[in-house]
């Protein structure tokens, strides 16, 4: 069925009766050609895009839970493409292309709102570094701008331009970045892969993996055995728990990183803003939340829920760029766990093993890449070679000493 | 979290700063034929439990030392805690 505006009163002309599940749920079949495990953003574009853009058919997504129910439906729904090195910016500028079509090719409105992203500066050493950034960005065809605190100001009125120690001394802006609606990408990349042809399978964990002679033949699962010729790991968050069952071991771990919406506000954040002397995002979602994060915990946890530190920590980070999101009551906080690889990047590669295939180590930055990491992925399981933007983002790079590490931490998980 | 100091007894955990795996207490011989790959290895694989985990925290604004914590990843409980200079010395690296 195709949505659209006729459909939308044809439909409430006559009682709402003609909808259809947006999706099939089917039974799982003894094999299939790919089997992508992990049925969240990621894995359920790269599902899609192997059907649609690489023609490829027989193809199962696994989710152990319902689909979108782990870290896209747990993020602040942030899309930017404000990265500085050549291994990172092309991709998630390409990322950033693909959001602007998407609804229009998934026929699914995913509430994509480029309403600007802006990272204030607050220091001459951060005003540089902010410069280099953005022309790193122009040079990979995304656009940056570097404002003025008086155009600051005309935009945000509200923000505390006078700190004593950190005074907003300017700001990098882009303004194709933005927000997104983070459920519908997994409804509307469900919806699309189902009408391809793609099985979504619910409530079928991966139980462990059927390796023989080097090759992987396909996963057990709590439905049962499926054998599968190309099986892909996509479960950032559990990626060292899965592959565990393969016996290799990652270069991630896991950490818990929460986030925060306050109740429904009448309109007063009109893009996303970073605070540059803390680690403080925020934004306005279309309900009226200001959907707001900082730093994660720090420590490895699998625990999908935080500690007070770092409420704290979040708050006074806040409320010292903001200080009238003091007036607010918190609604909701919740904690997602991510995949924090040891140079803050992500990989997308195939593994040691024939037919076993891996994405993640998408630390905290996997939702703005789902369009463009479904895309690659797609592309390495249809290609067995990578795709062009996705070139760096090799397991052997540690090995070989080209990390891409942006905040330049070492190996150091939980300080990127 | 409280994490319970050997020589001071329960301190809160924001006084420390984490590292990581207790593994890195491990460092590979530098001398060895396969030392290229044993330092790759003790630099960036980990195996990254769901469950009992020995890591290191360094009690930063405390009394400067490293300790080895074990703690479920899945519930935060810790449920022991070691001088790490302890634990080094019993497998012969420290005097």
């Amino acid at each position: 069925m195709r949505y659209s505006g006729l459909r939308v009163i044809k439909e409430a002309l006559t009682g709402h009766k003609g909808w259809q599940p947006a999706w099939r749920d089917p039974e799982p079949q003894s094999s299939y050609d790919y089997i992508i495990i992990g049925g969240g953003g990621h894995g359920l574009a790269t599902a899609y895009y192997l059907a649609k853009k690489y023609g490829k058919s027989r193809i199962a997504v696994l989710e152990k839970g319902w689909i979108g129910g782990g870290n896209v439906g747990r993020n602040t729904t942030i899309i930017r493409s404000n990265y500085l090195l050549d291994g990172n910016e092309p991709f998630y500028e390409y990322s950033l292309k693909l959001w602007e079509g998407l609804e229009q090719e998934l026929n699914y409105n995913a509430m994509v709102s480029q309403r600007g992203i802006l990272n204030l500066i607050h220091t001459d050493a951060q005003r540089d570094a902010f410069t280099r950034r953005g022309n790193a960005m122009i040079l990979n065809g995304a656009d940056a701008e570097m404002l003025s605190v008086d155009q600051i100001k005309a935009r945000y009125p509200f923000l505390n331009f006078n700190d004593a120690r950190f005074p907003i001394k300017g700001g990098l802006a882009q303004h194709r970045g933005g927000t997104v609606r983070h459920d519908a990408v997994a409804w509307g990349y469900a919806r699309a892969a189902d009408s391809l042809g793609v099985d979504i399978i619910q409530n079928c964990e991966v139980t462990g993996f059927r390796i023989e002679n080097g090759s992987c033949l396909g996963v057990e699962t709590s439905r049962g055995f499926i054998g599968g010729t190309k099986v892909a790991s996509c479960v950032a968050g559990s990626s060292s728990r899965l592959m565990s069952k393969a016996n290799m071991r990652l270069p991630i771990e896991s950490t818990v990183l929460q986030a925060f919406v306050t109740e429904g506000l009448k309109p007063v954040l009109p893009g996303v803003i970073t605070y540059g002397a803390g680690h403080f995002y925020c934004s306005q979602s279309d309900k009226g939340g200001l959907v707001f994060g900082g730093d994660p915990d720090g420590y490895n946890s699998y625990a999908q829920r935080g500690n007070l530190p770092v409420v704290e920590d979040v708050c006074e980070s806040g409320m010292a760029l903001i200080p009238a999101l003091g007036r607010a009551r918190l609604l909701r906080m919740w904690g997602g766990i991510m995949d924090m690889s040891m140079d803050g990047s992500p990989i997308i590669d195939r593994t040691d093993i024939n037919g076993l295939y891996f994405n993640g180590g998408w630390c905290y930055g996997g939702f703005k890449a789902t369009p463009a990491s479904g895309m690659c992925y797609a592309h390495l399981l249809a290609t067995d070679a990578p795709h062009e933007f996705a070139t760096a983002y090799r397991f052997d790079r540690f090995r070989r000493g080209y990390m891409i590490d942006e905040k330049g931490m070492g190996a150091q998980p939980n300080l990127h | 979290m409280i994490i319970n100091h050997p020589l001071l007894g329960p301190r809160d955990a924001q006084e420390f700063t984490f590292l990581g795996d207790a593994s890195l207490i491990d460092r590979p011989d530098w001398e060895a034929e396969d030392a290229a790959e044993k330092f790759y290895e003790y630099a960036y694989l980990r195996d990254n439990p769901a469950g009992l985990h020995r890591e290191l925290w360094f009690h930063e604004t405390g009394d400067r030392s490293w300790l080895v914590v074990t703690r479920n990843t899945l519930t935060h409980e810790i449920t022991d805690v070691e001088m790490a200079s302890d634990v080094a010395r019993s497998k012969g690296r420290s005097k």
